[in-house]
């Protein structure tokens, strides 16, 4: 379990300076907008892939904290993976998010949204770039 | 006297959540117990159908129905009960007007004017009538503030064949009150119909529908510390009864024959096809007269009072943005200065504070006022200054670390 200090610098560090936060004007690049109704998250996620492996990640738009911070940590997490890794980190984080037993290894920095099942109301604000992702892996594997 | 402590008492969401601070009554209003009451007496002693049975319960209930609404009329100073239709709350009031209206009247070069502070509910139905119509939407230009401009308003006629006027009586995110009796002479002036979202309106302010002059209002139950799922479409008779049901079937017809023709009822039971929300109605009966018994006017006051005190307090405040300062229906919309509408609102909840974020269903506002997210805290007659003043003290100290920690 990280401490709470470390999760607060994690999510804040991710937020205030994301390293994936980029507007993609590239075409090579397949991207997702994901807009929640109930909030005013509202994000387009770019992805580009070879031979199935995710080359690189990005975001943009208008996001809260935690849309923010989890979908920077997720590009982080699934860049230079294979589909299949992709997916079984997303996994991962979907159990955690979901308060079931989960992998903390594979998740690294994202380990930071631990109790984030606690807050009902705040789940689609971490999931919902996450979903971006998902679904661009989706695309490309069509 | 407006006794808030007593009203308090009235509302058994506070006394039975007596460390919540409620401020979201623009999205519903608590219920006082005399409403629940009533709800439940129906469904425990008079659980019948209306204007269907022939025995003495039903009549009863029928009446109480029908009664109703005399209440509402009373209420809105509306001249004929047979003028007010009872709906599944604004939204259907709204979809009901620009369905219809739409559909009979709007042609093509028809224009529709609406403004950028708009809620979805009375926007969109009008998108979908000009659709099936080709008549247009514009938008009345607003002050920077978000206040309505009068001017440009009178200009709009000039420039365009304005057919229809729809717009808010109290914006649901800035709180401000329109000048509706203006528009409404102005429109009339120049041959159109005005159709008005009072459903922020109607649960804070007297409203008078013969002195406003409005050609048609609609508001719903559950503002105005009534159930959901009902409302009000109030229009002036003459028009309502030139308009065609949206829907069809028992209780709207009076005859029909195997050829296709209907008879329908006369307005308003024509537009109140199948069971109505009997419960809902008799609990917004229960409602007006509750809100009567404290009357219209005093809430009016007190609403005001509550503005000035939360603007007041919060414009001392250095870490925060007001965008309705001179707003004063209990609506108080601003963010603190560097966080997220939403992260602050996760920390008010943390705290048991309830307030909404977001556009507010009003997505076009951000090209009026410049910012997309806002904090909205709205306040109705249970709300006290001590608890204004609770919520100042949490805002000062809020911070984006806080903020985060509220979810960790």
């Amino acid at each position: 379990m990280m401490d709470k200090q470390l999760k607060r610098e994690i999510m804040l560090d991710h937020y205030n300076n994301p390293n994936n936060k980029k507007k993609v004007t590239d075409d090579r690049y397949l991207w997702v907008h994901n807009a929640s109704e109930s909030c005013i998250d509202d994000i387009t996620v770019y992805m580009l892939a070879e031979d199935g492996i995710i080359k690189d990640v990005k975001f943009d738009g208008i996001g809260c904290t935690i849309c923010t911070a989890s979908t920077d940590i997720m590009c982080d997490l699934v860049t230079g993976k294979s589909f299949s890794e992709a997916r079984q980190i997303i996994n991962e984080y979907y159990k955690m998010v979901d308060e079931k037993p989960f992998d903390e290894d594979a998740l690294e920095e994202a380990n930071a949204f631990d109790t984030l099942y606690q807050q009902a109301n705040r789940i689609k604000c971490g999931t919902i770039g996450i979903h971006a992702i998902e679904e661009l892996i989706n695309e490309y594997e069509k | 006297m407006f006794d808030v402590e007593k009203i308090r008492k009235d509302f058994p969401m506070i006394v039975n959540n007596p460390d919540l601070i409620y401020f979201d009554s623009a999205a519903t209003s608590f219920k006082p117990k005399c409403v629940i009451d009533e709800i439940v007496n129906y469904y425990e002693h008079e659980n019948t159908n209306i204007h269907r049975g022939d025995y003495d319960i039903s009549f009863r209930v029928s009446k109480a129905y029908d009664d109703t609404r005399k209440t509402v009329a009373s209420f809105i100073n509306a001249k004929d009960p047979k003028s007010i239709v009872f709906t599944y709350g604004s939204s259907s009031s709204l979809n009901t007007v620009a369905i219809n209206y739409g559909r009979k009247f709007l042609k093509k070069g028809d224009v529709v004017l609406t403004s950028q502070v708009e809620h979805a509910s009375d926007i969109l139905p009008w998108f979908k009538a000009c659709e099936n119509s080709g008549a247009k939407i514009s938008y009345v230009p607003f002050h920077k503030d978000g206040s309505f401009d009068l001017e440009e308003y009178k200009k709009c006629f000039e420039k365009e064949k304005v057919k229809i006027v729809a717009l808010p009586h109290v914006s649901n995110v800035l709180g401000y009150i329109y000048p509706i009796k203006e528009i409404c002479a102005i429109a009339h002036e120049n041959g159109a119909v005005v159709s008005v979202d009072g459903a922020q309106s109607v649960p804070h302010i007297k409203i008078d529908v013969q002195d406003l002059d409005v050609d048609f209002l609609s508001f719903s139950s559950h503002k105005m510390l009534g159930p959901a799922g009902v409302g009000v479409l109030y229009g002036k008779f003459d028009l309502l009864d030139q308009l065609d049901p949206i829907f069809y079937g028992g209780g709207a017809n009076a005859r029909f024959y195997e050829d296709g023709s209907i008879i329908l009822q006369e307005t308003p039971e024509k537009f109140e096809a199948g069971t109505p929300d009997i419960e809902g109605v008799l609990g917004l009966k229960k409602a007006i007269e509750y809100l009567q018994s404290i009357g219209m006017e005093e809430i009016e006051k007190y609403g005001e009072e509550l503005s000035d005190h939360f603007i007041s307090k919060l414009e001392k405040l250095d870490n925060v943005e007001i965008y309705n300062k001179d707003a004063r229906t209990g609506i108080v919309t601003f963010n603190v200065k560097g966080i997220f509408a939403q992260d602050a609102a996760s920390y008010f909840n943390s705290l048991g504070i309830a307030v909404r974020t977001g556009n507010h269903c009003a997505k076009l506002l951000h090209n009026i006022i410049d910012v997309n997210e806002t904090i909205r805290a709205s306040m109705y007659l249970y709300n006290t200054k001590e608890e204004i003043d609770r919520f100042i003290d949490v805002i000062k100290d809020t911070t984006i670390e806080k903020c985060v920690d509220s979810i960790l």
